[in-house]
């Protein structure tokens, strides 16, 4: 894009700037979309499994209930305890907000359609990721209030716990690929067994990209890992004290995280843009789709998830990130980086 | 020029959230600012062209260490009063470490002025279109190896110590048998009793 204002005769720089101010709103724009209707998604798949019709008066089949929301909010006064850290109150949900915007600079949307390509792609979305935390237990204890603290030191314990078991999967994703970066990362997976696309279909990585399904449940602190907004013991968690947009801000926040995590799990196990099977006539149909349709199936597992398992408790999942996926998932590091040693770079 | 505008923005920022670390009143706000301390350091690494390094100090400073360090400051329930009482007593011993810090400052500039160190590594830089990532691993899996180990075993040493000083074996704990709770079945715990009216229960 910036050769296109180059060719208008605007200097390289001001054109530079200029094509990456207009990718980030072609990105971060339909992500707020997104998130609106994935809100209304969510509540559907949640009412349809409960058996009840959920949001269905606002516009047709409830569609615009969302907006609606977003507008009751954005009319609402801001309350600030008087007890409260008021700067930082105010900066926690701004942080949070921008941290899950920040991470989609390097998510590829199709073969060369990514706003930063950067060699370190990967580990880019894991330090953004390692800041959604602040957001959080700043909010808990600015909030000067016991149940936020309590929600933040439990946000702050689980999100540390997880980071560690997906660090441990994603160094496996990132053995195979032979690459930090996201779009090579989609490019190797082609192929598998010659007609497949998708590391999923690895026997080595397929338990890996099942225990990343549920390290970012745990990591977006959706069900059944939300205890950090468990209602029968903390109130609404360390949004307590939040209302109007600040509280909004969480939300929509919220949901970009895991529309994030839902697009992560596609690109790095079901091969992100690629089809799924590696058949020409199927290559016709935009990757851009095909990567939509792989984070809408995530979500819908995600609802699923959320509509039909109980909520854990705080030593279950402890237990089942330290004991369990963290020791498995240094395993899968050894065999693969073992496997890899003795087949593509052995002899 | 919009490096020189990154430098400069991304240094003095780096300089201002040193200073209020130091002059923050509250300690949790010390922590904030030394995290956004942290951040601009990783923005002028990426200037520099390290990359990789960059994201390892936001994964692992900003991401790790200063949550941990939040986390028990937040905890702390501090009196400022007496916070400020012991100051005279500790200020003859801030001095020392002052003049310290100063002394190696100068010692280093003193050393920059002498010349670069000429290390063998050096000799030979890694080509420009050499990912950051590779070029490190070249080389600390060649030639630094032994020293990497090193560094290995001394953690490693140093996290069983930690665990070895903070474990108690205690007695009289009734420990989570997970599996046995996984196997456990109504059938093992639940009996239907067909109870004729009048007469007890054996059980």
């Amino acid at each position: 894009m910036t050769a296109f204002f180059q060719s208008y005769g605007i200097p390289f720089e001001a054109a530079w700037l200029l094509s990456t101010v207009i990718g980030i709103l072609l990105i971060a724009l339909p992500l707020m979309l997104a998130v609106a209707m994935i809100i209304y998604a969510d509540r559907k798949i949640w009412a349809a499994m409960a058996l009840r019709r959920g949001p269905n008066v606002v516009g047709p089949f409830g569609l615009l209930q969302s907006f609606a929301d977003g507008l009751k909010v954005f009319l609402q006064e801001t309350i600030i305890p008087s007890a409260a850290n008021k700067g930082l109150f105010l900066i926690a949900p701004i942080i949070t907000f921008t941290v899950a915007l920040l991470a989609w600079a390097v998510v590829p949307f199709d073969v060369g359609v990514v706003l930063a390509d950067i060699n370190v792609g990967l580990l880019y979305i894991l330090a953004i990721s390692s800041l959604g935390v602040y957001g959080i237990v700043i909010a808990g204890w600015a909030s000067n209030s016991k149940y936020p603290f309590f929600s933040a030191m439990r946000a702050s314990a689980q999100m540390i716990s997880y980071e560690v078991s997906i660090g441990f999967i994603l160094i496996c994703v990132v053995l195979w690929a032979g690459s930090f970066n996201l779009s090579q990362i989609v490019e190797s997976q082609k192929g598998y067994y010659g007609f497949l696309n998708g590391n999923g279909f690895n026997p080595l990585l397929f338990p890996m990209a099942v225990m990343f399904l549920i390290s970012a449940m745990a990591e977006t602190a959706r069900a059944p890992f939300d205890l950090t907004e468990a209602e029968s013991e903390l109130v609404a968690g360390y949004q307590t004290e939040y209302s109007s947009m600040a509280f909004a801000l969480y939300w929509l926040g919220e949901y970009a995280n895991v529309i994030l995590m839902c697009a992560l799990n596609a690109i790095l196990f079901w091969g992100g843009y690629l089809p799924p099977v590696d058949w020409a006539p199927l290559y016709m149909v935009p990757g851009i789709i095909w990567l939509f349709a792989k984070i809408l199936f995530f979500f819908f597992v995600f609802s699923w998830v959320k509509a039909t398992v109980p909520r854990y408790r705080y030593d279950q999942l402890m237990r089942l990130g330290w004991k369990v996926f963290l020791p498995t998932s240094l395993l899968f590091v050894f065999l693969v980086s073992g496997f890899l040693m003795l087949t593509r770079y052995g002899g | 020029m919009i490096q020189v505008f990154a430098f400069y923005l991304f240094a003095t920022l780096m300089i201002a959230a040193g200073a209020l670390t130091i002059f923050a009143r509250n300690p949790v706000h010390s922590v904030l600012w030394l995290i956004v301390a942290f951040f601009n350091a990783a923005g002028l690494m990426v200037l520099v062209g390290a990359e990789f390094i960059a994201m390892l100090l936001v994964i692992v400073y900003v991401g790790a260490v200063a949550v941990l360090f939040l986390f028990v400051v937040m905890m702390l329930n501090i009196d400022f009063a007496e916070l400020r009482a012991g100051f005279v007593s500790y200020l003859p011993f801030g001095v020392l470490i002052a003049l310290g810090l100063l002394a190696e400052i100068l010692l280093g500039l003193g050393v920059w002025k002498a010349g670069p160190l000429q290390l063998s590594q050096r000799a030979a830089p890694t080509p420009a279109d050499v990912p950051n990532i590779k070029a490190i691993g070249q080389v600390l899996y060649t030639d630094y190896i032994f020293l990497f180990e090193a560094a290995g075993i001394i953690l490693l040493v140093a996290m069983i110590g930690a665990i070895v000083l903070t474990h108690r074996a205690r007695s009289g704990v009734r420990a989570q048998n997970i599996d046995k709770q996984n196997r456990r079945r109504p059938q093992d715990a639940v009996v239907n009793v067909n109870q004729p009216v009048g007469q007890g229960v054996e059980l």
